[in-house]
């Protein structure tokens, strides 16, 4: 419903200023006077839709039949009547006609999405630091947390604090920033964009609160219930619209390779979404919901989901802020605007058909199993299309390796970009799969693309934004920045190369027999054998924890604390 | 509004767009890589004529060579299966007390018993046999049931208190205190006095009367001096080791409501070879008789 409205509201924007063309400024100003007594018939709407959700809110938590769904009817109930009260204050004021700022990029978006990453990023990575030790240390699991912050409720919020909250707040706040400067057009939609922001933390936190709570469906990196669900599904079509919107209204003649990729990832997460979370609700009071497809189908969807998450949110999305950051920060041009195409579309098309991999030698038919190795293996060359496009664009600029930390980043993300999608069709191979599924090289292997790959672009990234976001002529201490790096690299290569080794001992372990055929060790020999390199890992992750509250600190100063740029400077729209 | 790109003269050229300063060169795409993303695709044509792989109708394509998973495995399994078949009758005709004396047949028993442990024991047991609460300890010489192979065989074969077998090791103590056979003044002086057997009682005032106590109710079956009856399954309580705990609390819940340990029959779910070799395996942990 408030998605409607902003949209109005936004409508209204675009009209306003298409009749400041037609008319001129004067009659526009009598159009803008209308406009107020038109946002306040809007505003009587929204209190009405605010109060109703409010009041639905109510009923739900006087009804809830569990705790997570109770506590998410609070929280709606909270939001929604802090919003009713809000927009009461607002109604009857006299409203400031918008139309200076559309000439100007909306950045302000852009802006809390870069400190939302930030903060999302320290929360996922101190959990996920805290369940590493947990798994080395059995005994932190404490007898008083039991049913909330043991192992099995922390996971998920670990990997959703990381993929969706760190991950997404960075994909949409790039996405932003890249399509309105390479569309010369400011955000579509109005404060849509902002309802995008805000709708999405309170995706983050229902999710984060129903993990805690108990309130999950068990599909890994699907686990919200139908109710949270729901509302992301009503946020990400608003996301849609934005950048789709821009897309439309750009003065740019050509659409830049980073707006495929960011396309390509809205659209089929969309996708991916609706298909895995099919489910039923038991009740409208509750969180429980049953899914629609059953047995091995489910298991297939749900893969199809999970591979596609990490390609389409993990690959393509990030992909997109890759040719955008790498070609500013290294003020080179894009290697090749013919491998940019032929990558892409390869990229896209075979990605999607690659899920079947995570099922090899399960109940999943043998035919599904081949066609999931055999596509995940030519994917192999579409995914190194987008490294060679990066790491080529930077052939000219070498020399900036030397001087400038913030390339560094992109550079050895791109490398760990390389080195997991390479890994990752090898481990598709059935022959490889059969020792290295369900051990910690899994573990390893997400781990050096998400924290190597996704999790140093997107720092790259944020070094680039700070200072022109807050207009600052430079980041406040590049040293602080080259102790974020070492911290961040030598975290992920213990990480990493903890895994590997582990990985691979245990599914030797498992594997192993005796000259009878017998098996040699038990599962719970293979666990003792892992401590060592499980506190490694812990170790690992406390660095890369450590770089990134050094990030935090740096970025915190540069917006206090370095020179201001002069305002000549300040981006503009260029004029229609 | 952004910094010009650099630019050298060796250059190659631009496609003529530029979005916020950022060009881009018309270069070819790199001839290895699209060498290499040709001979994945030929190679993935040859691979799913070779492997089953394309749906149609009603199945999908067999393949050239006929694989399959399951297949695969099968034949693992039964090539496993057919090289031990000549050792696995000879432990079925062999007496149990001779297996382990078999220079052929002893670690024979003992790889292949504990191969059979791991899965199927350790979850209760242990993967070092060691126990938990509630579980026993196999490594030790304390037996509720007796540690003979053949005694340690037939309770592996038809577990305990269970109903799949009919020959399931089965008895079941009273429970004192829930079915009021005893009062609570009683339950702890018998408490105290069973305490007092192993160790320190905690009221030593009521170990006397404890005494008379279980004079008349426990010495059936756990003997008048407290060493327990294998026949029937009752513990030892004088040598301080403890299935559920030997503390006052632990032993008035046992007093009071009684335990009832179950065991599953395994002769159900692993053949005659395979029992008789987890018996080999446990008896030879460290307490076998």
């Amino acid at each position: 419903m408030a998605i409607v409205l902003m949209q109005i509201n936004a409508f209204t924007a675009h009209v306003l200023q298409l009749k400041l063309r037609i008319y001129g400024f004067h009659a526009a100003k009598r159009i803008a006077g209308d406009m107020v007594k038109g946002r306040n018939m809007s505003n009587y709407i929204k209190l009405i839709a605010l109060g109703l959700v409010t009041l639905f809110a109510m009923i739900a938590t006087n009804y809830a039949r569990d705790l997570a769904y109770q506590v998410h009817a609070i929280i709606v109930m909270l939001v929604a009547g802090g919003l009713f009260l809000y927009t009461l204050r607002q109604t009857g004021e006299a409203q400031v006609a918008t139309g200076s700022l559309q000439n100007e990029y909306f950045d302000s978006v852009v802006r809390a999405g870069v400190v939302a990453t930030a903060f999302w990023g320290v929360v996922g990575f101190l959990v996920g630091t805290f369940i590493a030790f947990q798994l080395a240390f059995p005994a932190l699991n404490f007898e008083w947390a039991q049913g909330f912050a043991n192992f099995g409720r922390l996971r998920p919020l670990h990997t959703s604090a990381v993929i969706f909250a760190f991950g997404g707040n960075a994909l949409i706040a790039t996405s932003f920033y890249v399509v309105q400067r390479t569309s010369a057009a400011r955000l579509w939609g109005g404060n849509l964009a902002w309802f995008v922001f805000w709708g999405y933390q309170l995706f983050i936190v229902l999710a984060a609160t129903g993990y805690l709570l108990g309130g999950t469906q068990s599909k890994e990196y699907a686990e919200p219930e139908w109710h949270v669900d729901l509302w992301l599904t009503i946020v990400w079509v608003a996301y849609l619209a934005v950048f789709l919107g821009t897309v439309i209204k750009r003065k740019e003649p050509h659409i830049y390779v980073a707006n495929w990729f960011c396309l390509a990832f809205i659209v089929t997460v969309a996708m991916l979404h609706l298909v895995n979370n099919m489910t039923i609700p038991v009740s409208i009071w509750g969180s429980k919901s049953v899914i629609v497809w059953s047995g091995v189908q489910d298991a297939m969807v749900q893969w199809w989901y999970g591979h596609n998450a990490v390609g389409f949110f993990l690959t393509a999305g990030f992909l997109g802020m890759m040719y955008y950051f790498v070609p500013k920060q290294a003020e080179r041009p894009v290697f090749s605007y013919k491998l940019s195409i032929i990558h892409f579309w390869a990229l896209i098309f075979l990605y999607i058909w690659a899920g079947p991999h995570h099922l090899h030698y399960t109940a999943l038919p043998d035919w599904a199993s081949t066609l999931g190795m055999v596509f995940s293996i030519v994917l192999w060359m579409p995914s190194w299309g987008g490294m060679i496009n990066g790491l080529m664009t930077l052939s000219g600029a070498w020399d900036k390796l030397r001087t400038d930390p913030v390339i560094r980043m992109m550079v050895i993300s791109i490398g760990f970009y390389g080195m997991s999608t390479f890994e990752g069709p090898m481990m598709s191979i059935r022959a490889v799969n059969s020792l290295s599924h369900y051990t910690d090289w899994t573990i390893g292997h997400v781990h050096s693309g998400a924290l190597g790959w996704n999790g140093m672009i997107t720092f790259g990234a944020l070094y680039f934004l700070v200072p022109v976001l807050w207009k600052r002529e430079r980041l406040y201490s590049l040293s602080l920045v080259s102790w974020h790096f070492w911290l961040a690299t030598i975290g992920i290569i213990l990480y990493a190369a903890s895994m590997w080794v582990t990985g691979i001992m245990e599914g030797l372990m498992w594997r192993e027999v005796d000259a009878n055929g017998f098996l040699v060790n038990s599962f719970a020999d293979t666990v003792a054998a892992k401590k060592p390199m499980n506190i490694v890992r812990g170790l690992g992750g406390v660095m890369f924890l450590s770089g990134a509250i050094i990030m935090c600190y740096s970025r915190w100063m540069t917006v206090r604390k370095a020179p201001a740029k002069e305002s000549s400077l300040t981006v503009v729209v260029p004029a229609e | 509004m952004s910094k010009p790109v650099k630019k050298f003269d060796d250059d190659p050229n631009t496609t003529g767009h530029s979005w916020d300063g950022i060009e881009e060169f018309d270069n070819p795409m790199p001839r290895w890589w699209l060498w290499t993303l040709y001979a994945t695709i030929v190679w993935g044509i040859g691979y799913t004529i070779l492997y089953p792989a394309w749906p149609m109708v009603s199945s999908a394509t067999s393949g050239a060579l006929g694989w399959s998973t399951r297949g695969d495995v099968a034949a693992e399994i039964a090539a496993v299966e057919e090289a031990n078949a000549p050792m696995n009758a000879k432990l079925e005709a062999a007496e149990l007390t001779a297996i382990s004396g078999d220079a052929e047949m002893g670690p024979y028993a003992v790889s292949a018993g504990s191969a059979a442990f791991k899965p199927w024991c350790a979850q209760c047991h242990g993967s070092g046999a060691a126990g938990a609460k509630g579980y026993p300890n196999l490594l030790d010489d304390d037996w509720l049931w007796g540690g003979s192979v053949e005694d340690i065989n037939h309770t592996i074969s038809h577990g305990i208190r269970n109903e799949e077998s009919d020959d399931a090791r089965y008895s079941e103590m009273p429970a004192f205190g829930r079915d009021e056979l005893l009062e609570k003044e009683e339950i702890d002086q018998v408490v105290n006095f069973v305490m007092s057997l192993s160790g320190d009682a905690q009221d030593p005032a009521q170990v006397a009367a404890g005494a008379v106590v279980f004079e008349d109710n426990c010495s059936a079956c756990h003997m008048e001096d407290g060493t327990g009856d294998r026949s029937q399954g009752a513990p030892n309580l004088v040598d301080a080791i403890w299935l559920y705990g030997g503390d006052y609390a632990a032993l008035s819940q046992t007093v009071n409501n009684s335990r009832y340990g179950v065991m599953p029959a395994w002769n159900s779910r692993l053949t005659e070879a395979q029992i008789r070799a987890v018996s080999a395996y446990v008896h030879q942990l460290g307490g076998g008789e």
